[in-house]
């Protein structure tokens, strides 16, 4: 197990390496730079640049140096914990995520939390009741869980507010908390508006993993252990619990691998019409004034949490399944 | 000679499953009686409702199937919070109810048919084993692994403390048997099902396995019903045999009985299409003509008059027979042999 574990983590720096080369030059790919779109966005507003001035600027930003040269200059600087300094935003990239960061990952977590507390339960009764009402019931919200966008949820669940309780449930906190310092009152109120993009983001996850366990469960339903556990006595509930439920979770487990990237990647729309303070609208704003380094950042963030999602999921899985456990052996 | 009670007697037991195509009588009045520490067979060809009988006995059958009518009296002498032996019909218990839980795995267990598959990949072989033992006894969990550390060793399996820790897969096909008959056996059951135990296994390993089942049978007084459609293992385990065909049984008697004095014409074809030691080489074995009918289309009268060489026209698809006894320990179901009909 310990030599599973370390196996994966050593090829994590790789990983890494690999993946900071990919956001580079995903951000390097649309054409100009942040200058050209600066330049344009003062041409629009009416004032101008002039050249000599342009340049300095593009000096300043080492963005007249060869593309690899300003790679490990970026990577240089971020192996030492400096993320840069935003150009739109002219302040240090570290203060601008600090918070969105933490924001980005309790919701994360929490619509996690939520998608695997709802589903598991409602697939295990669905499998286990298959074709009773409470089965259908499910199918067909399921179905619908699935079909809707989370953005389309977002305003309708928005308006639905809106309309009959007067209610603005935008953001993650009461205008009066949201520049306060951390204390508890503020953690309460986050609590309070987290929720409900909790539940608007979890529901299409929710769905999906609903019936891949209700799948799953009746895949082993059917299974010789089955009977075998039957016939030694154990009553209908404990059997399920302790054997299929167990068997099927294993499938889903793996998931996780790439379903916590989903949650942090797929929370940007949502995230943009709820105008929660996350990264994902930060690194829309980003990537259209082409602001590299933030978006660069915050790309290459998005990245480490897949490989940590992976990482998870292949630990869980090894922890679950000694047939993975022992393959190396 | 004093009377010695059945351990289990089952008495017209009819399973249906009702599906949307139509009602399957799976096992259609089967009637036999086990006495103890005896090792009864069940043969017939796959389909014939062997497995749905057991089931219905150990009351594990899937839904939608269901026992209609009959009944099934087993001899229960570990009944919990009474002292003496009760009879219990097994038929009238609810297939979930504390009774019947108490029943299976403690007094009837089962060796099923597809080792392979009857452990938890995920689960060792100690904890599945453990667990059959604390389901039935008050007793703390390192004595429980010590009686299954006894019993493991007992079924012949080397290092057993070792083997408690491994997981199904890590063993050979033999030594999953083995570990397989040790949980049925480790509650010391009155009675054993096998289903059809070495039908996955090779031919060494299950010569290796049926000893293991005669030798345990004698040390534990386990009566055994024994399901195969093997009739040379058969030959050699079994004191009495039953032989089913479209959940009907044909004829039941004792070993020697059926396989020297056959009555009924099912099993004489079933007997002939064996190989034996003086079988010309290279030739044709007889074969029972047509194939078992389906399910939904079970013909009137005998189940078997369509594929029968002694059918009487006119009377074997019109009636059923009923089982009759011809000897005092043989009962056969065939109007070439008697004309008693079978009253539903």
């Amino acid at each position: 197990m310990l030599q599973y574990i370390i196996k994966r983590l050593l090829i994590l720096p790789f990983l890494l390496f690999i993946f900071s080369i990919i956001a580079f030059i995903l951000i390097q790919a649309p054409p100009g730079d942040f200058l050209t779109s600066y330049i344009a966005e003062l041409a629009t507003s009416g004032s101008s640049i002039e050249r000599a001035q342009i340049d300095a600027l593009r000096a300043l930003y080492g963005l007249d140096q060869p593309l690899y040269i300003q790679y490990f200059k970026w990577i240089g600087r971020l192996l030492t914990g400096d993320l840069g300094f935003s150009l739109d935003w002219q302040k240090p990239i570290s203060e601008l995520i600090g918070e969105r960061l933490a924001l980005t990952l309790a919701l994360g977590v929490g619509t996690f939390i939520f998608t695997w507390l709802v589903a598991i339960p409602i697939g295990i009764l669905s499998a286990t009741r298959q074709y009773s009402f409470f089965d259908y019931f499910f199918t067909v919200f399921n179905y619908i869980g699935v079909a809707t966008p989370t953005f389309m949820t977002a305003l309708v669940l928005m308006w639905i507010a809106f309309k009959y309780y007067g209610l603005s449930v935008t953001g993650l906190f009461s205008p009066e908390y949201i520049d306060a310092v951390w204390s508890w009152d503020r953690t309460v109120d986050l609590l309070k508006h987290l929720w409900l993009p909790v539940v608007i983001l979890g529901l299409d996850g929710t769905a999906r993993l609903a019936r891949v366990m209700r799948a799953n469960l009746l895949d082993e339903l059917k299974k010789p252990y089955m009977e075998m556990a039957r016939a030694k006595g154990m009553s209908e509930w404990s059997l399920v619990m302790k054997y299929p439920v167990r068997l099927a979770l294993n499938p889903l487990v793996s998931t996780i691998g790439w379903y916590l990237p989903l949650i942090f990647s797929g929370s940007v729309i949502v995230a943009t019409v709820m105008n929660l303070p996350t990264i994902g609208p930060m690194l829309l704003r980003a990537l259209i004034s082409q602001d590299m380094f933030l978006a660069g950042t915050i790309i290459l963030i998005y990245m480490i949490l897949a490989i940590i999602g992976t990482l998870i999921s292949d630990i869980l899985l090894a922890w679950l399944d000694p047939r993975i456990r022992m393959e190396d052996n | 000679m004093s009377e010695v009670k059945p351990l289990l007697s089952v008495e017209k037991l009819k399973t249906c499953f009702e599906l949307d195509e139509g009602t399957v009588k799976a096992v259609d009045g089967v009637s036999f009686k086990l006495y103890p520490s005896k090792i009864l067979g069940i043969v017939g060809e796959s389909g014939c409702g062997k497995s749905i009988t057991i089931k219905s006995i150990l009351r594990i059958l899937e839904k939608p199937g269901r026992i209609t009518s009959g009944k099934i009296m087993f001899h229960s002498t570990k009944s919990p919070g009474k002292a003496e032996s009760e009879l219990v019909d097994l038929a009238q218990l609810e297939p979930h109810c504390k009774q019947i839980r108490s029943i299976r795995g403690n007094e009837i267990a089962l060796i099923p048919q597809e080792p392979m598959a009857a452990f938890s990949p995920v689960h060792t072989i100690g904890n599945q084993i453990t667990e059959a033992v604390l389901l039935h006894s008050s007793i703390g969990s390192s004595e429980a692994q010590q009686i299954v550390i006894k019993c493991l060793r007992e079924v012949g399996i080397p290092n057993p403390e070792r083997c408690m820790e491994m997981y199904s897969w890590e063993l050979s096909g033999g030594l999953r048997q083995r570990a397989l008959i040790s949980m049925a056996l480790v509650c010391e059951p009155s009675l054993l099902i096998a289903d059809e135990p070495t039908t996955a296994i090779d031919v060494t390993t299950q010569a290796q396995i049926l000893n293991l089942l005669r030798i345990l049978q004698k040390d534990h007084n386990t009566a055994i019903i024994f399901i195969t459609h093997d009739l040379g293992v058969i030959s050699q385990l079994a004191d009495d045999v039953v032989v089913m065909y479209l959940g009907r049984v044909m004829e039941v008697g004792p070993v020697d009985d059926i396989f020297h004095n056959p009555q009924h014409p099912y099993t004489k074809a079933l007997l002939k299409s064996i190989p034996t030691i003086n079988t010309v080489n290279r030739s044709w074995l007889p074969t029972i003509e047509g194939s078992i009918p389906h399910a939904f289309h079970r013909p009137k009268g005998c189940p078997f008059h369509q594929r029968c060489q002694d059918v009487i026209p006119g009377l074997c698809d019109q009636k059923t027979p009923a089982l009759h006894p011809v000897t005092d320990h043989q009962s056969v179901s065939c109007f070439k042999i008697h004309d008693f009909v079978d009253q539903p």
